[in-house]
């Protein structure tokens, strides 16, 4: 047993006062509200957490960051969870993933015998033969793949979205954070400041800077005091990580279930360094950890990481890890020195003085595993070549913990993705930040400042830059003391195997065999190999594999680059992107009338309209058919769009606009508008009502109100005529009141307008009071009846459905919904922009040739219906019929067919009951454009359905109810 | 997210925008080849470097030109249409 906790000031994240037991794989356990997993199960000495991807080999604690693959976890439905980094709370239980039969004895772990058929990329050359190898091998592949389970109950999350905004947001909470955001505030700005862990300090909090190990809480603490008295101008958030930076300083902050949208003015990135790891064989065994992974248990969690260690260090950081182990009173074994030449420092003077010995000029040879082989049990060691003789050639340390201490990268992923430049710098045997982008400032260790003083003088300055405006400035110097990294932490053994890539088993040879295989970018030889493409991301193998596949390749160190980093930086749930489902929806004014009418609602663009009134469908729509027919009917028509065009050059306007010719149109008349686009397609169709000579009211379809308008706005954006258009869609509600009895019942409504024939013809349009509300009315003839549509103003509109309603009861009036009035324009064969039409339908194929003037001299998309008429149609709209007696329907989009051709589709079909028998539209081709002809369609199931073209309109063909 | 600097709202963010194309003078509609009106319909510069296009904000109706340069993606300038369009445009006639 490692024992009981380290008391105080050990732990700082511990809550001492709030113990908690919770399961991991069936035992229980207990620990303290701010352990995470992974700290408390280290409490309780178990230290066996997951099973490697491919070689399911026993895995641990390795950098406590929760960013390294090698302790997830199973929690419930949630897969991959990082040991590391979760809370314990209370009941919370906890398993492992990825094994068979337990996790301590994972009954799959003998793939790792097969090891050698199973290369780098092996997937790639077997299982083409025999026949049917890969249909057997596919799914016990796929079995084996993938860690962890998805559940598949969708849970009820609350995600939810914040916004924010900043002078300066600075990213990350250490040292050199915490001192750009004071400077920054101090310079009148607004900071927010990000950090990870639920206290600020970062490295301050576990790091050992000096030989009595107090220089960095008594930084924590000034810092602190200094925050202190500028409370109101930082907001800090605490358990919070940045997961992208993009264009124009957009950053997203997640936190919990919350992500928070965050524009900052400049940015600070102070995110500090990654501790790496080194490669030797079975470095991937629980009790192998960095060094800063051993700190962070005892520190943040008051946990023993180990009783006997050894430290394997390249720089003075594994002196301070050694001295940090001796205080908290772990035998530490010997430190590992794999420098050739060691500069004395006040860490190792201490180390030395406490007679902590220190062996060097011995390469590792490898881990050695205890009996059962899920934990470090010794080091092996080999001396180098060239040593004097007398110290052995090799050596054992006995061990159950080894801490590695032997360089570092920066956390630059961020200033990555946000187009800075991060190369390798030999100089520094890692990589640094070259350049960052405009208003994006680095401080701190990130940039290479080693020293603890420097680098909180950087974050000063960085915080000064960024309320500067935080531009490019070739003036900041390159930092004096930089952090030591060993040039080549890899060593070669033949006794196990050494990890180059913890998430996907990687091994040196590995890489050695993808530029082998000619893959010699390391853009290729991370694709390959998948290094870098896990949980971790390259956090802890970019730099060896950048290493190795350099010198393999023949290429210099210094300059290269890592493969391209792009967000999220870390995991990221769904559930944040989504947020809270938002879907809007416009109601018409008459909304509630139709919901208590009992109409089911259809979506339409954005809009929500009646489909019909009852609940039996196919009856409701006979009936509601039927009484447009013979009665009279009322349907709600507000979504479709209208816009107001007023001035001098209005009708020259709808003249370039739409096909026809507006100029001499009368005032007091409507005409139909054809809309095409420059390629002569059309796109939009409605009806222009002329007030006034400089005033036009146009309708659009419901969809194409907003192209249309946006349309309208670009073209006079060039010509600048002297018009003003404006989008009135919202503005008017509107009523479409159709059948032989409309006349009838709108009358005694309107006592100022004279609704006779010759008063009011068909295609007129007036101005007046409708049941005493001010109405634009316009006598169109979409249904084929007799008919009016009433537009007012949109706060009118449920008070004129009312009134219209109450007339209505003495003549029997039904509301009719979107699919009687489809049923009832396809009877008079009118068609509909974008379901009769589609992206290539230009006037001639639709037979709308008679909707273009032939006397002006412009619209738009006239040249392009000009060439197509010379060019002569492939296909043609036209009506057809079906035998009454049909039994199944094609449906719309099945397909023309001659033979085996593809010849057209249907666009439109419904079963008419006014005239007995199916009805449809359908592109056919042009010799088959007379009525009587007999063509064949593809029908559900393929069966062939003979149908007969037919003249349009089918009902009414002398236009005599809708002209009464 | 970008932020676009629109002439009369100021500095926006993207989504608040709509793109309209390259900026083009439209050939004569009745002189011309009808490959020239082809490749003015569909063809675009598709130029790495300085480009005009149309830009639209959204909730005002606005439309204006950004100068925009497509290797860095970085907007240059942004102006309303009036003085490029002074003269009405080639479709003036009635």
């Amino acid at each position: 047993m490692t024992g009981d906790r380290l008391n105080p000031p050990y732990g700082i994240l511990l809550d001492r006062a709030k113990p908690v037991r919770f399961s991991f794989e069936g035992g229980n356990y207990s620990g303290f509200i701010g352990d995470t997993i992974a700290s408390a199960l280290a409490a309780n000495d178990v230290w066996l957490i997951s099973r490697s991807f491919k070689y399911h080999r026993p895995r641990g604690i390795l950098s406590m960051t929760g960013d390294d693959g090698n302790c997830l976890v199973q929690i419930g439905p949630e897969p991959n969870v990082p040991a590391d980094r979760r809370p314990i709370s209370h009941g919370l239980r906890v398993t492992g993933q990825h094994y068979k039969g337990s996790l301590r004895r994972d009954r799959s772990k003998w793939i790792e015998w097969f090891a050698r058929f199973l290369p780098v990329g092996f997937y790639y050359h077997a299982f083409f033969k025999p026949r049917g190898a890969w249909d057997f091998w596919e799914k016990r592949i796929r079995a084996a793949a993938g860690l962890g389970h998805i559940g598949q109950v969708a849970r009820k999350n609350t995600f939810d979205k914040n916004y924010a905004f900043a002078d300066v947001a600075v990213v990350g909470g250490g040292g050199a954070g915490v001192a750009a955001a004071i400077a920054a505030a101090r310079a009148g700005g607004r900071v927010i400041l990000i950090e990870r862990q639920p206290l600020l300090g970062g490295s301050l909090n576990h790091a050992r800077f000096d030989a009595a190990g107090r220089r960095g809480v008594e930084t924590a603490k000034a810092l602190a005091e200094e925050m202190e008295a500028l409370d109101d101008k930082i907001t800090v958030m605490s358990d919070a990580v940045c997961t992208g930076l993009f264009a124009d300083n957009f950053l997203a902050v997640t936190s919990g279930e919350r992500l928070t949208k965050l524009r900052a003015e400049s940015v600070v990135l102070a995110t500090g360094l990654i501790e790496q790891p080194a490669v030797f064989a079975n470095n991937d065994l629980p009790g192998v950890m960095l060094g800063s992974a051993a700190q962070k248990l005892l520190w943040l969690y008051a946990v023993r990481p180990g009783r006997r260690a050894v430290v394997i260090a390249s720089n003075s950081d594994g002196y301070g890890v050694a001295l940090d182990l001796d205080d908290a009173g772990i035998a530490v074994e010997a430190v590992v020195d794999l420098r050739y030449t060691i500069a004395g420092d006040s860490l190792i003077r201490e180390a030395l003085d406490r007679g902590i010995r220190i062996i060097h000029g011995y390469a590792i040879e490898r881990a050695v595993p205890n009996t059962g082989g899920s934990h470090v049990a010794g080091l092996d060691l080999r001396l180098r070549p060239g040593q004097d003789s007398g110290p052995p050639e090799t050596r054992r340390l006995d061990c159950d913990l080894i801490c590695v201490s032997i360089g570092w990268a920066p956390a630059a992923a961020l200033v990555a993705q946000a187009g800075g430049e991060v190369v390798y710098d030999d100089t520094r045997s890692a990589f640094k930040i070259a350049a960052a982008p405009d208003g994006i400032v680095t401080a701190g260790a990130v940039r290479g400042e080693w020293d603890l003083d420097a680098a909180i003088a950087d974050g000063r300055r960085a915080g000064k830059h960024a309320m500067a405006g935080g531009h490019k400035d070739s003036a900041v110097e390159d930092p004096a003391v930089t952090p030591e990294s060993n040039p080549w932490p890899i060593f070669d053994s033949d006794k196990g195997k050494a990890f180059i890539d913890f998430d996907e088993d990687l091994t040196p040879q590995d890489i050695e065999h993808s530029v082998a295989e000619g893959f010699d970018d390391i853009e290729l030889v991370k694709r390959y190999s998948t290094v870098g493409m896990g949980p971790s991301q390259g956090r802890y193998s970019a730099t060896n594999a950048v290493r190795l596949t350099r010198i393999l390749t023949n290429e210099p160190l210094s300059g290269a680059k890592g493969w391209t980093n792009r967000p999220p930086t870390v995991p990221e749930k769904f559930g944040l992107l989504a947020g809270r489902r938002f879907e809007p929806r416009r109601l018409t004014p008459m909304h509630h009338h139709h919901e208590a009418a009992g109409a089911g609602m259809m979506v339409a663009g954005d809009w929500l309209r009646p489909v019909c009134y009852g609940a039996d469908e196919n009856a409701a729509v006979q009936q509601e058919v039927t009484a447009v027919r013979q009665n009279v009917g009322m349907i709600d028509v507000s979504t479709l769009g209208g816009l107001d065009i007023r001035g001098p050059d209005a009708a020259e306007f709808l003249n370039r606009m739409y096909t026809s010719a507006y100029s001499t149109q009368p005032v007091g008349r409507g005409r139909y508008a054809l809309m095409c686009d420059v390629s002569g397609t059309i796109i939009d169709d409605g009806v222009a009502c002329r007030f006034a000579d400089d005033h036009f009211y146009v309708t659009t379809t419901t969809g194409g109100s907003d192209t249309v308008f946006r349309s309208m706005l670009w073209w006079n954006a060039q010509w600048r005529l002297d018009i003003d258009t404006t989008n009135v869609t919202g503005a008017f509600a509107s009523v479409n009141i159709a059948g032989p009895r409309s006349r009838d019942l709108l009358a005694p409504l309107c006592p100022d307008i004279d609704l006779s024939p010759e008063a009011f013809p068909y295609m007129a349009v007036r101005q007046g009071d409708v049941a005493n509300i001010p109405a634009r009315i316009l006598r169109v003839g979409f249904v084929g009846e007799l008919g009016y549509e009433i537009h007012v103003p949109a706060g009118c509109g449920a008070a004129l459905w009312e009134r219209l309603t109450v007339a209505g009861h003495s003549f029997e009036m039904r509301p009719f919904g979107v699919e009687a009035q489809r049923v009832l324009r396809l009877e008079k064969g009118h068609i509909i922009v974008g379901q009769d039409t589609d992206g290539l339908t230009h006037p001639d194929e639709a037979c709308m040739t008679w909707a273009i003037s032939k006397r002006k001299p412009f619209f738009v998309g006239g040249r392009a219906v000009e060439m197509h008429r010379r060019r002569g149609v492939a296909r043609i709209l036209v009506g057809f019929t079906l035998p009454a007696a049909t039994q199944i329907l094609p449906e719309e989009c099945h397909l023309v067919v001659r033979g085996q051709e593809i010849i057209g589709r249907v666009t439109s079909i419904a079963r008419s009951i006014t005239l007995g028998h199916p009805i449809g539209l359908a592109y056919v081709a042009p010799d088959q454009a007379e009525p009587g002809v007999e063509f064949t369609i593809k029908g559900p199931g393929g069966r062939l359905i003979r149908a007969t073209v037919s003249a349009l309109p089918f009902y009414d063909p002398q236009n005599r109810r809708q002209s009464a | 997210m970008k932020i676009l600097h629109c002439p009369l709202n100021g500095p926006r963010n993207i989504q608040e925008f709509v793109y309209g194309g390259e900026v083009a003078s439209m050939p004569d509609q009745d002189a011309g080849s009808d490959s020239e009106w082809t490749d003015y319909v569909f063809l675009e510069d598709n130029r790495a470097g300085l480009v005009r296009e149309w830009w639209l904000h959204v909730a005002s109706g606005y439309w204006f030109i950004a100068e925009r340069d497509t290797s860095s993606d970085k907007v240059l300038r942004t102006y309303p249409p009036d003085q490029p369009f002074a003269g009405g445009g080639p479709a003036r006639k009635s």
